[in-house]
């Protein structure tokens, strides 16, 4: 095969794992906070996947456009499932956290098998047929703009945490947990904006990807386990790790799709993460772990 | 005999009343009733399984379906392939299932991989053996391995060839037996090990246990136990396809009975084995005369058990159960 197709499946690759970043940005806002493991993340996506379906053919508005109503229904989700049903759980063992999300994400899953029924679907854009070209290199628009998209989402997300006073008070209860308490900060409140602007990051992540792929309810389970296997490469609680790891498991699988078969592109996935947990268990970018 | 002391009297008379029920069972029900009493049995036993790792060594492993997937394939494989007895087979699923186990826990347990992480890299390995099979063309990858059906007019008990009525008791026995093993490892020098690391590694370490060893020794016993559980799924439904037995939902399917139950007791993956199958039956069953034909809802009925008892029963069911019944003393 001629070196150009490996480099636009690699370039394709890249952008597609931008928006895998943003997703899995999320998981790590929410682990490296509230220290809850969101294994209902998946479900939440293609939850948000399904919502921009809906608005998409009811309003005709662009996926990309939509991003912002549906990352809004995706924070108040967020905010109201930390609130309401997490936030007891926070000092119970790990183990008892990680079921209830289970939980969780096997009603949501089942839900939108229910209400969406199992066929895959998906919308058409105006530009859905489009592409750029770069010498030899061509990519498709939309995965262009959902990539573009992404990386505005997530300059925005570091901004936040860097420069606000939101941002910096969510940032010291990450650090310390009784210190921020002692300073006077409604932690539960912040714990709860976490999740939601966790979950919010999910849903603008969603609304991007149906501009790309179509949507099935039982993919949630996989897009849980791959925002898992892009954290914990990038290092969970780690901001910058989660958008590398993307951009890593984006290349890593589009490049095992071309070399292998692309129904054997996730063991690839799966393979780095067993390598990165097993040499480096913080992940790439991610701190030693106390 | 040390393995009856201290177990209560009236435990063991219930234990027996227990057991000649399940005996009997067969003589009154027929057809789908006794699918449905293999199925809660085959629950138990492999939650029994998986409790000998998450409920005594703390150790959570969403990764299960692995073990269940790799002995029913290298059971199946040998009898299609070379028409190997399973009996014999089954040793070839315990062997590779422990040393899968003893692969992953090396891996993970050597480099500290713990917790969440610990649970991830299982849910990592069953997947990567799920699409691993899918292109195993050995054994047919993604079209599925098929086990020769007949109509048996008698039981070939050697070739594991039969009615239900015999895979019925044949999981009955496995899960007896199960039990009573799983009884005598929880009073077993290792059984305090595991105690003792479930509460506190770094205290158990400090105490002097090799808490590496022992976290071994948990999971290849657990992955052992399970693979039996995959021997009994292929020669009973007789089709295997690497994207059902592998999958992540039946790793989590299986965990629910012992959650449920009672994480850590000995009776609490049998009752959430009866609880969870025999409700979820019932729904089912309620759903087809009300004429409901929706897939999913089974599975929203799990959920929302699971995490009804997430939250308001955080020990599960059965310790209040025993409780009630006296069968523990009150601490």
């Amino acid at each position: 095969m001629p070196v150009e197709i490996y480099l636009n499946v690699a370039a394709s690759g890249l952008l597609t794992g931008l928006v895998y970043g943003l997703m899995a940005l999320g998981l790590s806002v929410i682990f490296g906070v509230v220290r809850v493991v969101n294994f209902a993340h998946g479900e939440m996506m293609t939850l948000a996947m399904y919502l921009t379906l809906v608005l998409f053919s009811a309003l005709k508005l662009d996926p990309l456009i939509l991003m912002v109503p549906v990352a809004a229904v995706l924070f108040v989700l967020g905010y109201l499932l930390q609130r309401g049903l997490i936030n007891p759980f926070i000092n119970r063992p790990e183990h008892s956290q990680f079921m209830l999300l289970v939980a969780v994400a096997l009603v949501l899953v089942n839900v939108q098998l229910i209400v969406f029924g199992p066929d895959a679907q998906g919308i058409r854009t105006s530009y859905s047929f489009d592409s750029f070209q770069l010498g030899a290199l061509i990519v498709d628009a939309s995965k262009v703009y959902a990539a573009g998209a992404a990386l505005v989402v997530a300059g925005a997300l570091f901004a936040f945490f860097r420069w606000t006073l939101l941002g910096k008070s969510i940032r010291a209860c990450a650090d310390n947990y009784h210190g921020a308490l002692v300073v006077g900060l409604d932690v539960k409140r912040l714990y709860a904006l976490t999740f939601g602007i966790g979950s919010a990051c999910v849903g603008a992540a969603g609304a991007m990807l149906m501009a790309v792929t179509d949507v099935t309810p039982t993919i949630g389970p996989s897009y849980t386990l791959l925002a898992f296997v892009i954290v914990i490469t990038g290092g969970l609680g780690s901001m910058p790790g989660a958008l590398l790891g993307g951009l890593l498991i984006g290349l890593t699988e589009a490049l095992g799709g071309v070399l292998f078969t692309p129904s054997a592109k996730s063991m690839f996935a799966f393979g780095l993460l067993v390598l990165v947990l097993l040499f480096r268990p913080q992940g790439i970018l991610g701190r030693k772990a106390a | 005999m040390s393995l009856l002391e201290g177990v209560p009297r009236r435990g063991l008379w219930l234990l027996a009343l227990l057991l000649a029920l399940l005996a009997a069972f067969p003589v009154f029900a027929s057809g789908y009733l006794l699918a449905v009493g293999f199925l809660i049995l085959y629950f138990a036993f492999v939650g029994q399984a998986w409790n000998v790792m998450m409920g005594f060594a703390g150790q959570l492993s969403l990764g299960h379906s692995l073990y269940v997937g790799l002995g029913a394939y290298a059971a199946a494989a040998l009898y299609v392939h070379f028409g190997i007895s399973p009996w014999i087979g089954l040793g070839a699923s315990i062997a590779v299932c422990a040393l899968a186990g003893a692969a992953i826990g090396f891996l993970a347990f050597r480099f500290g991989v713990s917790g969440v992480y610990f649970a991830i890299l299982t849910i990592a390995f069953a997947e990567f053996a799920r699409i691993g099979f899918d292109h195993f063309a050995w054994v047919r990858g993604s079209s599925g391995l098929f086990l020769p059906v007949a109509n048996y007019t008698e039981n070939d008990l050697w070739n594991l060839r039969g009615s239900p009525v015999m895979f019925y008791y044949l999981m009955l026995a496995l899960t007896a037996g199960a039990f009573v093993l799983c009884h005598a490892l929880l009073r077993s020098r290792m059984g305090y090990y595991w105690l003792a690391i479930r509460e506190s590694p770094e205290a158990a370490q400090a105490l002097g246990v090799n808490v590496f060893r022992c976290k071994m020794v948990a999971v290849v016993i657990s992955a052992a136990m399970t693979s039996l559980a995959g021997v009994m799924f292929a020669f009973y439904y007789n089709n295997l396809f690497p994207e059902q037995i592998f999958h992540v939902s039946r790793s989590i399917e299986l965990i629910l009975g012992p959650i449920i139950g009672g994480i850590g007791t000995l009776f609490g993956p049998i009752v959430g084995a009866f609880l969870l199958t025999g409700l979820a039956e019932g729904l089912r069953e309620l759903m087809l005369q009300l004429g409901i034909d929706v897939p999913g809802v089974k599975q929203v009925f799990y959920g929302l058990c699971l995490l009804a008892v997430v939250v308001f029963l955080p020990d599960g069911v059965w310790p209040p159960i025993a409780r009630r019944l006296r069968l523990v003393r009150k601490s």
